[in-house]
């Protein structure tokens, strides 16, 4: 602060106060509405105050699903969900780093060309190549299956960059010694660099598990059977579903259990998410 | 590109610890994508295997650009890319500007705006339909209040603002990480001189913090844009649909669209190309910009 302005430091909470009302009333809605009876929402606007159904609301989402709302219960998605976003995270992490510790601690032939056969992966997001893609896994067989949700999505050009930049400032000395000391490469991997890469690899964790939580297109497109539904695609199937209404109670309901745990995953590892972020996206 | 100064030698083990990525990449990006070039040049046989796929060079890409479809899903994408990259990100420098002339309350702000981030787009869409809907949502009557009658499911430029203002509203958090870390890295002594200098408030704005944001612009307004043209699939399915009257249907949505809906591959192909080029650019751009940020 250059001048001591306290108009200016009221405006600029009245601002920010403003500001984070916007960002957070979607999310106060969706819990307000997933709190109150299904005759809530047939007339007037909606509520915005609590209602008193709120334990019966999750119950029925989490338990029974698929009769009332045309999904799967919640309770299995969740799971879903939950497996696919720590295959991603982890698929992610070991290949990557494995890939970068080949990169920077070896020289062999064709090492530049195998930089920029993983470099490409950033040019090639599944949504621009959607068809094609389908039509791979569906000829491997692994439609509806953890490993067709999970492995086509586990090549990270973002991670293994940071991984090699990472390895680059681990001084030489370190290598150096392991070596004299009779130290083979997986050796070294394994006592002194995973070691020292733990921060690394806990702020990435935090990014790719939220990337993998998060994702939609993918699932929508290789999951038909209800078995391996993720709860974010299966929100779609509960308000575009039927010629009705969506049933606003439940849907809230599985909102809120669905954006849950990558919002706590940020709210508990702030620091680790900055870092992650910033760091990879650089 | 360097390695360490000393290295293991070992013949085999490096091939090894690539395996995995290079093999996932292969099958998974190179493969698809080198599918997607190749059947864009094809017209697609019929389901009965009566009439073979014909080869047909580039009439795919041409029939695109005669395609009236096609062009307003390019004009859509424009105005959607440039209005979410917009919004979130004056939004974001806003909430940054004033975050950086708080000391205790700091954090605090920095938590409440950090959060959407993790929210999926899908779920981002789902809110804000919910809050916009025509009979029941909060929105729409207070707009009638003011002689406004709201209706994304008839009017285009109702559904257009929707999934702008849901894309926009996921994507202040990052804006807002990038931009509070920006304003942090411009040193006090800048902008004590420019005051002593009797610099107002406004001036000092204009001619120090913005030009010296502008790396951090620069690289945001990529990002915005990829964000806005790709990862946006989830908030157009989950509500609009890409209706009404097409009103929606940005890019990747009608590729999804062309694809699994219509079944016409060869089209698909050809837009998922066009996406590809379009991908490359804009990495392209990115990679050029950090090499030099990182070179001064």
């Amino acid at each position: 602060m250059v001048e001591n302005d306290r108009w200016g430091m009221l405006l600029s909470h009245l601002v920010l106060i403003l500001g984070v009302g916007l960002v957070v009333f979607p999310v106060y809605v969706a819990v307000i509405a997933s709190t109150h009876p299904p005759g809530t929402f047939v007339r007037g606007v909606m509520p915005l105050l609590p209602g008193p159904n709120a334990l019966e609301n999750y119950r029925t989402a989490i338990f029974d699903g698929r009769s009332v709302a045309g999904t799967p219960p919640i309770g299995g998605m969740l799971w879903n969900s939950f497996v696919m976003a720590m295959a991603i995270t982890i698929g992610k992490l070991s290949i990557s780093i494995l890939s970068a510790f080949a990169i920077v601690y070896f020289r062999f032939p064709f090492r530049i060309f195998f930089f920029w056969v993983i470099f490409l992966t950033l040019m090639l997001p599944v949504e621009v190549r959607i068809v094609p893609t389908f039509e791979v896994v569906a000829n491997l067989g692994m439609l509806n299956s953890f490993a067709g949700l999970s492995i086509p999505l586990i090549a990270s050009a973002t991670a293994t960059f940071l991984f090699r930049q990472f390895f680059m400032t681990v001084p030489e000395e370190l290598m150096e010694a392991a070596r004299v000391d009779g130290a083979g490469p997986m050796k070294f991997f394994r006592d002194i660099l995973l070691p020292l890469s733990i921060t690394n690899i806990a702020a990435l964790f935090v990014i790719m598990f939220i990337y993998g939580w998060n994702q939609y297109l993918w699932p929508l497109l290789i999951t038909t059977d209800p078995e391996f539904y993720t709860i974010v695609m299966g929100i779609q199937r509960m308000v575009t579903g039927g010629d009705s209404e969506p049933l606003w109670h439940l849907v809230m309901a599985t909102v809120v259990l669905a954006a849950l745990p990558p919002v706590l995953v940020i709210l508990f590892m702030q620091r680790l998410f900055v870092k992650g972020l910033t760091e990879t996206e650089k | 590109m360097q390695t360490k100064r000393t290295t293991f030698s070992n013949w085999w083990l490096p091939y090894a610890l690539l395996a995995p990525q290079v093999l996932v990449t292969l099958i998974f990006f190179i493969w698809p994508a080198a599918q997607a070039l190749w059947q864009s040049l094809f017209r697609q046989g019929d389901a009965f295997g009566i009439r073979p796929p014909t080869f047909v060079w580039l009439e795919n890409f041409a029939a695109l650009f005669r395609d009236t479809l096609y062009l307003n899903s390019l004009k859509v994408t424009l105005i959607f890319s440039v209005g979410t990259t917009v919004l979130g990100m004056s939004a974001a420098l806003l909430f940054a500007m004033m975050v950086n002339r708080m000391i205790r309350s700091r954090d605090t702000y920095t938590t409440f705006l950090v959060w959407p981030y993790a929210v999926a787009p899908a779920i981002a869409g789902v809110l804000w339909w919910f809050i916009f809907n025509p009979s029941i949502g909060i929105l729409p009557y207070v707009m009638e209040g003011v002689g406004y009658d709201w209706n994304h499911r008839s009017s285009s430029r109702d559904a257009m603002i929707l999934v702008v203002v849901a894309a926009a509203w996921k994507q202040v958090s990052y804006n807002f990480l990038f931009f509070l870390a920006g304003l942090q890295s411009i040193p006090q002594s800048l902008i004590e001189a420019a005051a002593i200098d009797g610099a107002s408030r406004r001036k000092r704005f204009l001619t120090i913090i913005l030009p010296l944001l502008s790396p951090v612009t620069f690289f945001l307004l990529v990002v915005n844009i990829v964000y806005a043209m790709f990862d946006t699939f989830g908030v157009i399915h989950a509500t609009t649909e890409g209706g009404p009257a097409q009103a929606t249907n940005i890019l990747v949505y009608k590729v999804f669209r062309d694809g699994f809906v219509n079944l016409n591959t060869g089209s698909s192909a050809a837009q998922s190309v066009i996406l590809m080029a379009i991908v490359i650019v804009l990495t392209v751009i990115q990679f050029r910009y950090i090499e030099r940020r990182v070179n001064y």
